[in-house]
């Protein structure tokens, strides 16, 4: 018998709210699945099990916020299947013996809760010899307890992970009003927190485009790169000169980040949007960054994306693509301190070399923190990206 | 095994019958053996192991005694250390408790005592257990009282060849030797071998093997065991028996590798439960095989009360199939 809690689902993450329960006492969980959605300052989130069992009970009632840790359910141990269906076959006069009241069941999961985890010594072991946290384990032996086995699935689970595709958990059901609330609850902290300034740069986008265009030529459908990806690593790039533009604000400071995760704002199909990160893109190739990005696009849209992706990110990246709104006024996304807004490219008149030309040009806007820079700074910070633009052959 | 508990009765022969062909085997075999007992000779033995002997090796080797339990065990020691090779019986193990000064103080000590002087070749047969309605007085499991004492060693053969073959290796052992026959085994009937031959009596044996707990047990509760791993079986439990055979001294070697690989155990034994066999061995798998183990240890004894008269409440009293069959769910986790 374990307890599921409360994940932390980003580092400023303090609690989080219940916004609905996708599984029920008695549903049988595998690690992996989700079983919640909770609400947090980054959006609704669906928040995953990585421990295997039957959900014997619900503890959070939807709508209660609870800081991280808090119990949200107890998972009971699963049975070997076999042994459970035999179980569930055996005469009558055995099966209507009475089972043991529910207040005893609770008794012995606070006294465990205080003596300690209960496992076999047969299990420490094993678990000792695998650096395994019992904590994180549900027991199937006697009165729930982790036994060998348990541990044994697990480490077995945990080779399996990084081989399973991402599109193992089951499709989202979410409720469309509590994303939203979510939405709210995150741009309004972030409206009455963060001392935004917005800057706007438009620039030529053609070399880009026709860069895309001949790159493209090249390549299958299916490893065409559009031009977020271009901008996903124009912006990555940047970072990596204006270290004050990535990382978070956290405790009153800023804490710049080694890593440039871009999170790419996507809208879900039926409204709101989630930001998943591209872990690192600065130092990925373009092709590499298409992908990632082609994979969450992918995924958001049928509903299949962790709560685990949506912590990274360090800085956000928000494209209206091809939606034919010239600019936008994007919210920085807390703790993060700066979002970059890229609107559709607009084919326009344009003055080049004294003459009026053609061109198609791009929007790009800059909403920064000014606690931790100014607009000089994200002036320079904006032409950085707009310059990698322009030479889109070196991205 | 037609119904749950009950004992092999595919063949023509009788554990009666085994136990009679070892004797038969002995007294031909040894000059020196001779039986001695209770009732032993013209009423043909308590449980008629010993019927039609007394017309084959007449008076001499198959000697009928008084009912004084410490005069003719003390008489089989004697011969014993005299040069003899005796077998005697105890017509039931409470019967034996009249000559527990003679076993613990003569037959397990002397060779001790005498520096290593003398031994004390004496078979001392007994039987024991409930389940024919003996009531309180005739039904008792004390075998762990006798596996306690060291000089002696203690058998419970739980089939026909154990115990047809267990008792000419109890005869050439050069120390005592208390052998229990389950009065509920008598009856059993298997096949013989034609031949007599000895058995190792060193080791637990394996009687069926299984991977998810190891049921240890010994003598008459050996086939409850096996009936309950069916049943256990069918609810995709599989369980290991295991047949302790000789009680004293325990072949720990075989009980520890099978805790380690099932890492679970479930004792049986029809002795009541406080300080029974079935607490020594837990004692031994907790000293040996601890973090190995995954589940608590498991026991069914017999209730702690004097083996009652009627048969439902003598039922009641032993272990039976369902109480094992619940215990080893238990150690499983199974609901």
């Amino acid at each position: 018998m374990s307890e599921f809690r409360m994940p932390s689902l980003g580092a400023d993450m303090e609690a989080g709210t219940l916004v609905e329960w996708l599984k029920k006492p008695g549903d049988q969980v595998a690690p992996g699945d989700v079983v919640a959605v909770v609400e947090t300052q980054k959006g609704a989130i669906e928040i995953e099990i990585f421990e295997g069992g039957i959900v014997e009970r619900l503890i959070a009632k939807v709508g209660e916020t609870l800081p991280v840790g808090s119990p949200l359910a107890i998972i009971a141990g699963s049975q070997p299947s076999s042994v459970a269906q035999a179980a569930h076959s055996a005469p009558e006069g055995q099966a209507e013996r009475p089972a043991p009241p529910p207040v005893a069941a609770v008794t012995e999961t606070a006294a465990t809760a205080q003596r300690g985890i209960r496992a076999s010594p047969a299990a420490r072991k094993l678990a000792a010899e695998h650096h395994v946290d019992l904590e994180a384990l549900t027991g199937s032996g006697p009165e729930g307890a982790i036994v060998y086995v348990d541990v044994e699935n697990w480490l077995h689970a945990a080779a399996r992970q990084p081989a399973s595709p991402p599109g193992t958990s089951p499709p989202v059901r979410r409720e469309r009003a509590a994303m939203r609330g979510a939405i709210g609850a995150t741009m309004a902290r972030a409206k009455r927190e963060i001392p935004h300034y917005y800057l706007q740069h438009t620039f030529e986008f053609d070399r880009a485009l026709d860069w895309l265009a001949r790159t493209n030529a090249a390549l299958g459908p299916d490893r065409r790169l559009v031009p977020g990806a271009l901008l996903v690593k124009a912006l990555a790039l940047a970072c990596r000169q204006f270290a004050d533009f990535n990382g978070y604000w956290r405790d009153g400071h800023f804490e710049a980040s080694r890593a440039v995760n871009v999170g790419t704002a996507i809208s879900i199909p039926g409204g709101g949007l989630v930001a998943p990160a591209i872990m690192e893109a600065d130092r990925l190739e373009l092709p590499a960054v298409m992908e990632r990005l082609r994979d969450l696009v992918n995924r958001v849209r049928v509903g299949r994306y962790r709560g685990s992706e949506l912590t990274g990110a360090t800085v956000t990246l928000s494209s209206l693509g091809e939606r034919g709104v010239e600019g936008l006024w994007p919210i920085i996304n807390p703790p993060q301190v700066a979002i970059v807004g890229a609107g559709t490219p607009v084919e326009r008149p344009w003055i080049r070399d004294g003459r009026v030309v053609p061109a198609v040009t791009l929007m790009l806007t800059l909403a920064a923190d000014h606690r931790v820079s100014d607009g000089h700074r994200g002036a320079r910070f904006l032409a950085a990206i707009a310059a990698k633009l322009q030479e889109p052959e070196r991205l | 095994m037609s119904e749950p508990g009950q004992q092999p009765t595919n063949g023509t022969a009788t554990y009666r019958d085994a136990v009679r062909a070892g004797i038969r085997d002995a007294l031909i075999r040894d000059p020196r053996c001779f039986l001695m007992g209770e009732d032993v000779g013209r009423y043909g033995g308590c449980y008629a192991v010993s019927k039609g002997l007394l017309d084959e090796f007449g008076p001499e080797r198959i000697r009928d005694t008084p009912l004084s339990e410490s005069g003719f065990v003390g008489a089989g020691i004697g011969a014993a250390l005299g040069g003899m090779r005796p077998i005697v019986e105890v017509m039931t193990v409470n019967f034996s408790l009249l000559c527990l000064d003679q076993i613990l103080n003569n037959a397990a000590t002397i060779r001790h005592m005498s520096g290593g002087q003398f031994s004390i070749p004496v078979v001392i047969r007994m039987a024991s257990g409930a389940g024919r309605q003996l009531a309180a007085q005739h039904s008792h499991s004390l075998e762990v009282w006798y596996a306690h004492i060291p000089g002696i060693r203690v058998l419970a053969p739980a089939t026909l060849e154990d115990a047809q073959g267990m008792l000419w290796t109890a005869i050439v052992d050069p120390d005592p030797v208390v052998i229990f026959e389950n009065v509920m085994l008598y009856n059993m009937t298997g096949s013989l071998p034609v031949e007599v031959r000895p058995v190792d009596i060193g080791r637990a044996a394996i009687r069926r093997s299984g991977t998810d707990l190891s049921i240890v047990t010994y003598g008459g509760s050996l086939w409850k065991c096996l009936a309950a791993a069916e049943a256990l079986a069918e609810a995709g439990i599989d369980a290991e028996v295991i047949d302790l055979r000789t009680l004293r001294p325990l072949d720990d070697e075989t009980i520890m590798a099978s805790v380690r690989r099932t890492r679970r155990a479930l004792l049986v034994d029809e002795g009541w439960r406080s300080g029974s066999l079935a607490a020594e061995i837990m004692a031994r798998i907790v000293e040996q095989c601890f973090w190995s183990l995954d589940a608590p240890l498991a026991r069914v004894c017999s209730e702690e009360v004097p083996i009652p008269y009627p048969k439902h409440l003598e039922d009641a009293a032993l272990p039976q199939v369902p109480a094992i069959v619940e215990a080893a769910r238990r150690t499983m986790g199974a609901k």
